[in-house]
């Protein structure tokens, strides 16, 4: 048996989307930006897998911008709106716990000289809201916090905070949850979104912009998606997209349902079979994560015990001999977490093909693996 | 003339081997043959106690002389261009080297040194240097002669039925050639050290095969790649190899369920150390080498280095023993293992690291802790488990 169990890593493509990708790959290869028909036809095939999308997020087509990955439009968003706006003010609000390409985007503007302020979590990563508001002043052009924070799937606050910015952007990574929470009212005014945690294709983004907002253009070219994006379209990751999101969205109530199952199985077998686990991810998280530390273990360790069955995990810290480089997961961090449970943490995250059979499967193995390793330790 | 590129390969020690020189000058060619052999049309050949390769023009010069310096046993090298051995000859071809170097480097001034290793060349070496010194003058107008501090040192190298013009010598790494020295089984993790040990074993002539332990699950798959990657730069100088690959899980599981705390390291390498031993007698090979150093770390003090020698029979090479930390990173940068080896992968060593290794190992405790254990059998269960990788530079 193979158990999947990384699939806020990323997910397998669905069937149907790579046999679409194919058909147009092999069939619809004229450039969209051609005048003669095979460009016309390639850009009808865009224009559908935008309506899906800008469907989906209760937006309308030209709000969407199709990029190259959730980094890109992470970048896109902050970049854009921090120049465009360097002279109503030079602070950034985002969160402790967000993804890299929202952190170090940041990072990169402290040096410019912008001012960022990391907005802590609590123990269950949730978002201090009251810091949030107290951190917003006249000199604040943008927010940007996540939907659904990826290693533990606490669901972000989007509606709340859209009132506290109203006079100032709102952007939102919502790569781990699109296809997983409601976006459709979250109230941001720009939202990340990546095609292949929701069995797209790998290589595909896309940045929603609201009606009014002024987004200087982030890649100059030939000005493919009104200018905001150039660059010859990904016709076949668009329009696998497109069909990923049509069938996430389709299906959508039935896909929640069968992360969800999935998940309560495991963790009531985890919390009633293993010992000494702390479970970090809130009970009203996203059905699709569940993070846990098994203590008096190492994450990485067990990973790879459990790759010996065919169960594939995350961690929440790569294990290295030189402390220096130990890399430790900074949501964990952020929560408060020391570093003994940081270490034993694993992420398993669900799609609706998990069943619970695997569950069953998942549990035997991995009681079994975390005795034998709290049986015979390591030293460190 | 001088299709070709032309480069001159001295032998090191090579030369002072008496009776054996034809046989190590036979195998430095062979190994030259097999660097360079993906070039394709390269002519390697002996002659008058040097080393001329020929290789057509299209190919990239600097690629070829790279790979011939890695050879072991080259002394150095230069790029040379051939003329008839006539002194009108010999001019001609000077003057167009000195035209060119004038070009490119912008030189101003030269000094010629001559020999002839034909002695009926009817003109003596001084005189050479003076003749082909005065045509370059003629020939080059901007140049000038400076005995001291020249830009160029032009030598003119006469032989029997062709001279050589060249300038620079660039030193290869000496040594002597492979395979002229027996086979060894290096014990090669992903550190700094061992790769080095390897290296400078098979710069002796030693012809390398490895072993390898981890310890997965606890170790990351990504860390024997990164074993594979040092092994692979180590072939590039020394050929392909095989690799044997060890999981060491099932022997340190013993080792930690039975033994104290304190000797789990000495313990770990002492089994390395027999399973490397039977892994090199089944494969010919006559010695163990390892990246051992005095001192570096706990297991590596005087007591330990005895305790761990002391379980096998076979001689047990280890070239880093009295170099300092320093040099042998330096060594790694040379050779291009450095950068490898300090991407920060868990290696089965560390696994089940103690708190307080014992620095100062009693052999009677260790064998005591060890009669607990069955080595014989767990040593034959891990020798017959082993994956061999083919490493292929």
């Amino acid at each position: 048996m193979l158990v999947y169990l990384d699939n806020s890593a990323t997910t397998r493509q669905y069937d149907r989307v790579t046999d679409e990708m194919k058909k147009v790959m092999d069939d619809f290869y004229g450039n969209p930006s051609s005048l003669h028909t095979l460009g016309l036809d390639a850009e009808k095939k865009i224009r559908g897998a935008r309506k899906t999308i800008a469907d989906s997020l209760g937006a309308s087509e030209d709000e969407i911008i199709f990029t190259s990955c959730g980094t890109e439009s992470d970048n896109t968003a902050l970049y854009g709106i921090a120049h465009s706006k360097r002279r109503e003010g030079n602070k950034i609000i985002t969160s402790a716990v967000e993804h890299p390409a929202v952190l170090e985007t940041c990072r990169s503007l402290e040096k410019e000289g912008f001012l960022v302020e990391y907005i802590g979590v609590d123990r269950e990563c949730r978002l201090d809201t009251e810091a949030l508001k107290n951190a917003i002043d006249d000199n604040t052009i943008m927010v940007s916090i996540m939907s659904v924070n990826n290693e533990t799937g606490t669901i972000m606050p989007l509606q709340e905070i859209s009132k506290l910015t109203e006079n100032i952007v709102f952007h939102t990574d919502a790569v781990q949850g699109y296809g997983k929470v409601d976006l459709t009212n979250c109230g941001a005014d720009m939202i990340s979104l990546s095609a292949h945690k929701i069995h797209g294709p790998k290589g595909m983004g896309v940045l929603y912009v609201k009606k009014g907002i002024k987004l200087p253009p982030y890649i100059l070219g030939g000005g493919q998606e009104k200018g905001y994006r150039s660059g010859t379209e990904n016709v076949p990751g668009i329009v696998g997209f497109g069909t990923a999101a049509r069938l996430a969205f389709d299906n959508f109530d039935e896909r929640i349902k069968a992360m969800k199952n999935a998940r309560e199985y495991l963790l009531a077998g985890i919390k009633d079979q293993i010992k000494d686990v702390l479970i970090n991810s809130p009970a009203d998280g996203a059905a699709s994560v569940l993070n846990v530390s098994f203590l008096g273990t190492r994450g990485e360790v067990l990973l790879h015990t459990l790759e010996q069955d065919k169960i594939y995990v995350s961690t929440g810290s790569a294990c290295s001999s030189n402390k220096k480089s130990r890399s430790q997961s900074h949501v964990l961090t952020a929560m408060g977490l020391n570093f003994k449970e940081i270490e034993g943490a694993i992420r398993f995250s669900f799609s609706e093909f998990n069943t619970i059979e695997e569950m069953d499967y998942v549990l035997d193995k991995l009681k079994t693996a975390v005795e034998r390793f709290r049986r015979l330790g390591s030293f460190r | 003339m001088n299709e070709q590129n032309i480069f001159i390969v001295r032998c090191g020690e090579v030369a002072l081997k008496g009776m054996n020189k034809p046989y190590f000058e036979r195998m430095l060619v062979d190994r030259i043959k097999k660097n360079v052999k993906r070039f394709g049309d390269v002519d390697v050949r002996r002659h008058e106690g040097l080393i001329f390769v020929r290789a057509d023009k299209s190919i990239d010069k600097d690629a070829l002389l790279k790979e011939i310096s890695k050879v072991f046993g080259v002394a150095s090298i230069s790029p040379a261009v051939e003329a008839e051995s006539h002194l009108d000859a010999i001019g001609e071809e000077a003057v167009k080297y000195m035209l060119e170097l004038i070009e490119t480097k912008g030189i101003k001034t030269f000094k010629v040194e001559a020999k002839r290793a034909d002695k009926n060349f009817p003109v003596k070496s001084p005189d050479i240097a003076r003749i082909i010194g005065a045509k370059v003058l003629i020939g080059c107008k901007v140049l000038k002669v400076d005995v001291h501090n020249p830009d160029v040192h032009l030598f003119v190298d006469v032989r029997h039925d062709k001279s050589y013009i060249y300038q620079q010598k660039i030193a290869g790494f000496g040594g002597l050639p492979l395979g002229t020295n027996g086979k060894g089984m290096v014990l090669l993790s992903g550190g700094i050290d061992s790769p080095v040990a390897a290296w400078m074993m098979a710069k002796r002539g030693m012809v390398i095969e490895a072993v390898h332990f981890h310890s997965y699950p606890y170790t990351s798959p990504r860390a024997q790649e990164k074993v594979e990657d040092l092994a692979r730069i180590i072939a590039s100088y020394c050929g392909n190899f095989k690799m044997h690959v060890i999981n060491l899980l099932p022997i340190q599981e013993q080792i930690v369920s039975n033994c104290p705390e304190e000797e789990t390291t000495i313990l770990v390498r002492r089994f390395m150390m027999r399973i490397a031993e039977k892994i090199a007698e089944k494969n010919r090979a006559m010695m163990l080498i390892t990246g051992e150093n005095l001192g570096q770390v706990a297991s590596q003090t005087a007591e330990s280095l005895v305790v761990t020698d002391n379980c096998v029979k076979m001689p047990v090479m280890r070239p880093l023993i009295a170099m300092d930390k320093v040099d042998i990173m330096d060594k790694a940068e040379e050779i291009g293992t450095y950068e490898t080896s300090i991407q920060p992968y868990e290696d089965c060593c560390t696994v089940f690291l103690p708190k307080h290794p014992t620095t100062r190992p009693k052999l009677e405790r260790i064998e005591e802790s060890e009669s607990k254990l069955d080595v014989e059998g767990l040593v034959a269960a891990a020798v017959a488990s082993e994956e061999i990788v083919h490493i292929k530079a």
